[in-house]
């Protein structure tokens, strides 16, 4: 295996998606490759990262109204 | 996942919203309204429209709360129910996204060629010279990390929708592979292939600003900002 393809099966390593012999293939060269061993280990920081972002709030008029819908509703 | 935590569970949420508890109705809507507007925007073209989807949504889920079997979690369900919402309001407004097969641009390599060594050279398909990956260093500085994050919310509004949509659900929400795969009608290999592709475009952007970002921090110091 070369860096080439190392660097477009990571999401499938990680996924656990990698057939047996293609995993195997894929550690040797993460053992023998320290750009490659980065390149994974930014994979999963950015994955890291990615997941702490605070997600956008709908605006206050928006969320206002939906209060006054939901109260509407629950008069019925 | 975020906020996951702070909810009660499934049966007392349900049970709540069908009492009409406004307590419980303001806690969904604030822990799961951002998520959904995130990804009502992969499916229409403006913040406008997607806070109508948002809201469109929130209306469908009162009117079918008292139908809600518990198949599959609440959130999932609301989350369907946006999609579903989204899409055909995206048609509407000619922006559909159809899953069901890769489009072109979303095929060939996730990283630049020229990193590589060119085939015929020694160790062809290696990094070339100067071209790995150099260490980086995420900042612990909280106003440091607050710049990473908003260097990863642009990278996201700047993907084409579909790899938009694949990673918000997986590595923003947090849903894991099966649920995307159905909320989206998608098979697991092309979700990988999606999901590879956005987060391969979110590192190379992250080491853009990395690269450049060292540089400003040492900045910051000599200027005695810190
Ligand atoms: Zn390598």
């Amino acid at each position: 295996m070369d860096c080439v393809d190392f660097v477009e099966l990571v999401t499938d390593f990680l996924e656990g998606a990698l057939p047996d012999a293609d995993e195997l293939r894929f550690i040797e060269h993460l053992a023998e490759c320290s750009g490659c061993e980065r390149y994974l280990d930014q994979f999963r920081q950015t994955i890291a990262a990615t997941g702490e972002l605070t997600p956008d709030r709908i605006s206050p008029d928006a969320r206002q109204q939906l209060l006054t819908a939901f109260r509407d509703w629950r008069q019925q | 996942m975020a906020g996951a935590r702070d909810l009660p569970p499934d049966e007392v949420l349900v049970q709540r919203l069908r009492d009409g508890d406004e307590e419980t109705f303001v806690l969904v809507l604030d822990t799961w309204s951002g998520g959904m507007l995130r990804l009502a925007m992969s499916f229409v073209s403006t913040k406008a429209s997607a806070e109508e989807v948002v809201q469109d949504t929130w209306l469908a889920v009162f009117k079918g709360i008292s139908d809600f079997e518990g198949r599959s979690s609440l959130k999932t369900w609301v989350y369907r129910i946006l999609v579903n919402t989204a899409k055909a309001r995206g048609t509407k407004e000619s922006r559909t996204v159809p899953f069901a097969s890769l489009v072109p641009e979303e095929e060939g390599p996730t990283v630049d060629a020229e990193r590589f060594r060119p085939p015929g050279e020694q160790h062809a398909g290696h990094w070339a010279v100067d071209q790995e990956p150099r260490d980086w260093h995420i900042p612990e500085d909280h106003v440091l990390r607050g710049e990473v994050r908003e260097v990863i919310a642009q990278a996201l509004d700047e993907l084409p929708p579909r790899l938009r949509t694949v990673i918000t659900l997986r590595d923003v929400a947090g849903y894991g592979s099966e649920e995307v795969c159905s909320l989206l009608e998608i098979s697991p290999g092309n979700q990988r292939v999606l999901l590879h592709r956005a987060r391969a475009s979110l590192r190379r952007k992250l080491e853009d600003y990395l690269s450049g970002a060292q540089d400003v921090a040492v900045g910051g110091d000599e200027r005695g900002l810190r």
